[in-house]
C-alpha cells in the first residue's frame, strides 16, 4: 500500500465535474490581474487535484506546517465565486478551495495564523468577547491614542490600521425580542443580527427592521444566536464554524419562523450552506438543511413576498455592487435591483463590473493588501464612470472597502445599504 | 529532462525571475490544456511580457536545444500545448495589448495574448467585429487561434482564421524577428503568412498579428428548429445546402449535449428532442424573411418538433451562449469526454451519423454531438469515466474508427481543432510518405534544431533524439 498523504481527504467529488474548458479564467479577478493558471479557478482546482493524487504534499510532512506555495495559491483567491456562474459544468468550486483550505488551515505568517486561530476558535463565537472588542477599537479610535500610534507604526501596519472602520457610539439593540407587523400581518420572519453588522451597522440592522415591518413582517431577533462563521470556514477553521452553526440551527429552528432574514451577503451565502457545513453529523444533518431552506436575503425575501412601494421619493443617481456572496453565492442579482427601481426618484446607473469583486473579501484585504488595492482601485474607477452620486451595496465588507476607496481614490460618494435607502423612502413618505 | 542552470539564469535575465516557474505547486497546471485524455509537465514556464522577450526566450532554448511549447489561454483540443517532451513552455497570456485598431482600412493589430471576445468588444466601438468566433471565444487567445487555425460557427459563410490574418511579426528559432505577410492584400512573395497559420508552434513563435474587422450585418435572424432524430436533423442540412442558401451559421446540437447545456443555462432548448438546429441568417433586414422561409420549407419537410425564431436579441443571444458553452457544460454528465473533430461532404452527412451513432452503440460509450452542420465539421463527443478500467483503449479505438469514416467519406481528420499529438499518426490516413517529407523540411528550414513543440502535428519520426512521454493514457486518474 502506498504510504497515505494529507491530501487524500481532498478526493472531492466536486473535482469531478471540471472538464478544464477555461471559461472560468476571465471571471476570476486574481487571473485578470496576473494572467497566471495557478491563480485562476481552473489552475486552483488543477493544483486540489495533484494534491489528492498525492503529487503535491499540501503540509510539510514532518512539521505539519502548511507548503507555502500551494497555500500561496489557494489563498490568493478571493472566493468571490464568480467562476460558479461562468462554470457551464455547475462545478461547486467554492466547496474545493474551502476544502482545501480546511487542510490548510489559516493563511499568513505562523504569528498570524495563531491570532487568527485564537480570533475563530474564542472571539467569533462568543457575542460577548466581540462586543469588548469592538468597545476597545471604539477606546482606542476616541482617545486619541489611535492619532499617537499612526505616527509611530511602521508602514504596513499604518496601512492595515487605516482599513480600520470607525466603531459608532452604539451597538445594534433591538428594541423588544418579538416586534409586531405594521398594518396586516403577511409573515413571521427572524434576523440574523451579525458580528460585524450588530457592531459597527446597527443602524442598517434597524432599517432592516423598519422596513420588514412596514411590509408586514413580525419581527424576531432571537436571543443566543452568534456569528454565522462564514470567516472561519473561508479561512480553513471549521472545528468552531460548525458550532456556532450548530448553535444558529437551534436557535432559529426553535423560533418557528417562515423565514430566516439575512442583511450580510456573506453570511446568507454561508448559513444557506449549513447543510454542507454539517453534512457529517447525524444528530444535525437533517435540521441543517431545513434551516438552510429558510434562509433569505432581505431582497430576496422582499422581491417574492411582494414589496409594498415606498411612496417617499429619493432623488438620486446610484450605482449598484453586487456582493460576490449574493450575486455568484446565492444567485440572487435581480431582487435587489427590483427593489431599487420600486423607490420613486432613484435612477439606477449599471457599472461596468458591477459583479466583479471589489477586494474586500473578509478577511483578504488584510491578508492580501496589494491584490485588494488593485482590484478597488478598478472598482472605484468603474464606479466613477457611471456618473452616480452613491454606491449601494447589501454586505458589510464591500460596504466598508467602498468607503474606504471612496476616501482613499475617490470619487468620494456616500456607500448605502439597500436597507438604508428602502428605509429612508418610507420615512420620507 | 536535465535543463541547465545557465538556461535557468538566462531566462530569468530575460523576463525577470517572477515570470519564470519551476516549483511543482506552480508549473503542474501547465501540464494540461483542454485536451482532457493527455498530460505532461513541463520544466520550466515562462512569461514574457513582450515581443522582445519572446525573441530573447526562443532564442536561449534553440541554443541549449531544449524543446519549446507555446501556450496560450490552455484551451486547445488537440493536446497541441501539453509539453510532452517537457523542456521549456512560453505562456503568452501577459502579452494582451490591442496595439492597434484602425477602422478606416479595417484591420488590427494584436498581441498574441489577446482573448478573441475582447478583440471584438473592442472593434465593435468602430461597428466592426472580428470573424472567427470559437467556441472558446471568451478565453481563447488570437495567437491560439491562429496557431490552431481556428473554425467557429460563422465560419460558414466568414471563413476560418486563415481568412482573417493578414501579417504577423514571428520569432524565429534560429534567431531574430520578422514579418510575414502584409497589411494590404495579396503581398509578393511567398505566403509565408499561410505557412504560419496553423502551424501549431512547430515552426516559430507569432509575436503580433494584424487581422482583418468586418462591418456588422444590418440584421440577423436566428432560428431553432427542433427534430426528432439525428437524421432528420442531417437530411435537413444536407438539403438546405443542396439547395444553395448558406446561412451564416448552421449548427447541431443532440440531445445528450441539449440535456447539459439547458441545465447550465436554461436557454429554451427542447431537452427531450433528438437534435436541434441553430440557423442563423444574416443581411439586409429585407432580405431576411425570404431566406428564412425557403430555410423553414426545407425544415418542415422533415417533420420538424419546434421551428422557433429567437424573438429578441436577447433570446438570440442566450441561444448562441447555449452553443458556445456547450462544450464546458458536459462535466455535468460525466468527469471527461474526448471531443472529436473531423470533416464530410455536406451531402454524406446523414449516412456519417448514422455511422457514428452506431460506433457508439458497439463499444457501447455515450456520445454527444455538438457541431458545425452547416461546413460538414463533425465534433462526436465521447462521454466516460476514466476510473473505469481499460475505458481508454475503447474510447481511443471508437474515436479512431469515426474518423476514419470521416476520412472514407471523402473527408478530413481536423476541421478546426489541429492535429497536435491526437491525430499526428492520423496524418498518415491523408498524406503520403513524400508529402510528409515535404512538410517535415518546411519545419526544418523554420527550426534546424527541432526543439519548436517536438512531437506535434507530424508524425513521429521528426526529432528522434526526444524521448516521447507516454500520452492518452486515462490522464491522472488511473
Amino acid at each position: 500500500m502506498e504510504p497515505q498523504h494529507a491530501g487524500v481527504v481532498l478526493n472531492i467529488p466536486e473535482l469531478d465535474q471540471c472538464v478544464h474548458c477555461g471559461l472560468c479564467l476571465n471571471h476570476c479577478p486574481t487571473y485578470r490581474v496576473t494572467h497566471l493558471e495557478p491563480e485562476s479557478p481552473r489552475g486552483r482546482i488543477h493544483l486540489v487535484r495533484a494534491v489528492a493524487e498525492g503529487r503535491i504534499e499540501p503540509l510539510d510532512p514532518v512539521r505539519g506546517t502548511p507548503n507555502e506555495r500551494f497555500a500561496d495559491h489557494i489563498y490568493l483567491c478571493l472566493m468571490c465565486r464568480a467562476c460558479e456562474t461562468a462554470c457551464p459544468s455547475g462545478v461547486q468550486y467554492g466547496r474545493i478551495a474551502e476544502a482545501a483550505r480546511e487542510v490548510l488551515g489559516p493563511p499568513g505568517s505562523p504569528l498570524f495564523r495563531r491570532l487568527a486561530r485564537l480570533a475563530f476558535t474564542q472571539v467569533f463565537p462568543s457575542p460577548r468577547r466581540l462586543r469588548w472588542i469592538f468597545s476597545a477599537l471604539r477606546l482606542y479610535q476616541r482617545s486619541g491614542l489611535q492619532w499617537v500610534i499612526r505616527r509611530v507604526l511602521p508602514r504596513r501596519l499604518r496601512e492595515m490600521d487605516a482599513l480600520l472602520p470607525a466603531v459608532p457610539s452604539r451597538f445594534f439593540a433591538p428594541g423588544a425580542d418579538v416586534m409586531p407587523a405594521i398594518g396586516t400581518r403577511r409573515a413571521r420572519v427572524a434576523l440574523l443580527s451579525g458580528c460585524v453588522m450588530s457592531t459597527l451597522f446597527g443602524d442598517v440592522n434597524d432599517a432592516t427592521i423598519r422596513v420588514l415591518r412596514r411590509n408586514g413582517c413580525e419581527v424576531l431577533v432571537p436571543r443566543g444566536q452568534g456569528c454565522c462563521g462564514a470567516l472561519n470556514v473561508h479561512n480553513g477553521e471549521t472545528v468552531a464554524a460548525r458550532r456556532m452553526a450548530r448553535r444558529n440551527v437551534d436557535v432559529f429552528l426553535d423560533a418557528g419562523v417562515d423565514a430566516v432574514i439575512v442583511n450580510a451577503a456573506g453570511c446568507g451565502a454561508a448559513m444557506k450552506e449549513y447543510g454542507h457545513l454539517l453534512r457529517d453529523d447525524p444528530d444535525y444533518a437533517e435540521r441543517a438543511g431545513q434551516f438552510a431552506a429558510l434562509v433569505k436575503d432581505a431582497s430576496e425575501f422582499l422581491a417574492g413576498l411582494g414589496l409594498i412601494p415606498p411612496s417617499g421619493r429619493i432623488e438620486m443617481t446610484v450605482t449598484y455592487q453586487d456582493p460576490c456572496h449574493l450575486a455568484h453565492g446565492q444567485k440572487v442579482r435581480v431582487q435587489p435591483r427590483q427593489l431599487l427601481a420600486a423607490i420613486p426618484g432613484l435612477r439606477l446607473v449599471e457599472m461596468e463590473g458591477a459583479d466583479r469583486c471589489c477586494g474586500s473579501a473578509g478577511i483578504y484585504n488584510i491578508t492580501h493588501p496589494g491584490m485588494s488595492q488593485e482590484l478597488l482601485t478598478e472598482k472605484m474607477a468603474a464606479v466613477g464612470r457611471t456618473g452616480a452620486a452613491a454606491v449601494v451595496a447589501p454586505n458589510p465588507g464591500c460596504m466598508l472597502q467602498l468607503r474606504f476607496g471612496a476616501q482613499r481614490y475617490g470619487p468620494a460618494l456616500p456607500v448605502y445599504h439597500l436597507m438604508d435607502l428602502l428605509d429612508r423612502a418610507y420615512g420620507a413618505d | 529532462m536535465a535543463l541547465s542552470r545557465a538556461l535557468l539564469a538566462r531566462l530569468k535575465e530575460i523576463v525577470g525571475p517572477v515570470y519564470v516557474l519551476t516549483r511543482p505547486e506552480d508549473v503542474v497546471v501547465y501540464e494540461q490544456d483542454a485536451f482532457l485524455v493527455a498530460h505532461a509537465l513541463p520544466d520550466i514556464v515562462v512569461l514574457p511580457g513582450s515581443a522582445a522577450e519572446v525573441a530573447g526566450v526562443v532564442r536561449a532554448a534553440h541554443e541549449a536545444n531544449v524543446p519549446l511549447v507555446v501556450r496560450g489561454a490552455g484551451t486547445g483540443l488537440n493536446g497541441g500545448s501539453i509539453p510532452i517532451a517537457g523542456g521549456v513552455m512560453l505562456v503568452l497570456t501577459r502579452m494582451n495589448r490591442i496595439l492597434e485598431i484602425d477602422p478606416r482600412n479595417r484591420l488590427a493589430v494584436v498581441e498574441p495574448g489577446v482573448v478573441n471576445a475582447d478583440l471584438t468588444a473592442a472593434a465593435a466601438r468602430h461597428g466592426l467585429f472580428y470573424a472567427p468566433d470559437p467556441g472558446s471565444q471568451s478565453v481563447s487567445t488570437i495567437g491560439g487561434n491562429v496557431g490552431n487555425n481556428a473554425g467557429g460557427p460563422h465560419c460558414l459563410s466568414y471563413g476560418v482564421t486563415g481568412n482573417h490574418v493578414l501579417a504577423m511579426e514571428i520569432a524565429l528559432a534560429s534567431g531574430g524577428m520578422t514579418w510575414v505577410g502584409g497589411r494590404s492584400v495579396d503581398p509578393p512573395g511567398y505566403d509565408l503568412c499561410g505557412v504560419m497559420v496553423g502551424s501549431e508552434g512547430t515552426l516559430a513563435v507569432v509575436t503580433a498579428v494584424v487581422v482583418r474587422l468586418l462591418r456588422k450585418a444590418e440584421a440577423a435572424r436566428t432560428l431553432l428548429a427542433a427534430f426528432e432524430t439525428i437524421d432528420d436533423a442531417s437530411q435537413t442540412v444536407s438539403e438546405i445546402i443542396a439547395a444553395g442558401i448558406v446561412p451564416t451559421a448552421m449548427e447541431m446540437m443532440d440531445g445528450v449535449v441539449m440535456a447539459a447545456v439547458e441545465a447550465a443555462i436554461h436557454a429554451g432548448y427542447p431537452a427531450d428532442a433528438g437534435a436541434v438546429l441553430l440557423i442563423e441568417v444574416e443581411g439586409l433586414p429585407d432580405s431576411l424573411p425570404r431566406q428564412m422561409e425557403r430555410i423553414e420549407t426545407i425544415c418542415r419537410a422533415h417533420t420538424p418538433r419546434m421551428l422557433r425564431t429567437a424573438a429578441s436579441e436577447q433570446e438570440r443571444l442566450l441561444l448562441w451562449k447555449g452553443r458556445k458553452e456547450g462544450a464546458g457544460a458536459l462535466g455535468r454528465l460525466a468527469p471527461s469526454y474526448y471531443l472529436h473533430d473531423g470533416v464530410v461532404p455536406r451531402t454524406r452527412l446523414p449516412e456519417v451519423m448514422r455511422k457514428v451513432v452506431e460506433i457508439g452503440k458497439a463499444h457501447h460509450l455515450r456520445i454527444g454531438n455538438l457541431f458545425h452542420a452547416g461546413d460538414g465539421n463533425l465534433h462526436p463527443i465521447i462521454l466516460f469515466n476514466p476510473r473505469e478500467p481499460g475505458i481508454m483503449d475503447k474510447v481511443v479505438r471508437a474515436g479512431e474508427e469515426i474518423l476514419h469514416a470521416c476520412v472514407e467519406a471523402g473527408g478530413t481528420i481536423t476541421g478546426e481543432h489541429g492535429v497536435g499529438i491526437e491525430k499526428r499518426e492520423y496524418m498518415r490516413w491523408m498524406f503520403s510518405d513524400a508529402d510528409l517529407l515535404a512538410m517535415q523540411r518546411v519545419k526544418r528550414a523554420f527550426d534546424p534544431s527541432g526543439v519548436m513543440n517536438p512531437g506535434k502535428l507530424l508524425p513521429l519520426g521528426t526529432r528522434p533524439d526526444v524521448t516521447i512521454k507516454p500520452v492518452m493514457t486515462a490522464g491522472m486518474w488511473t
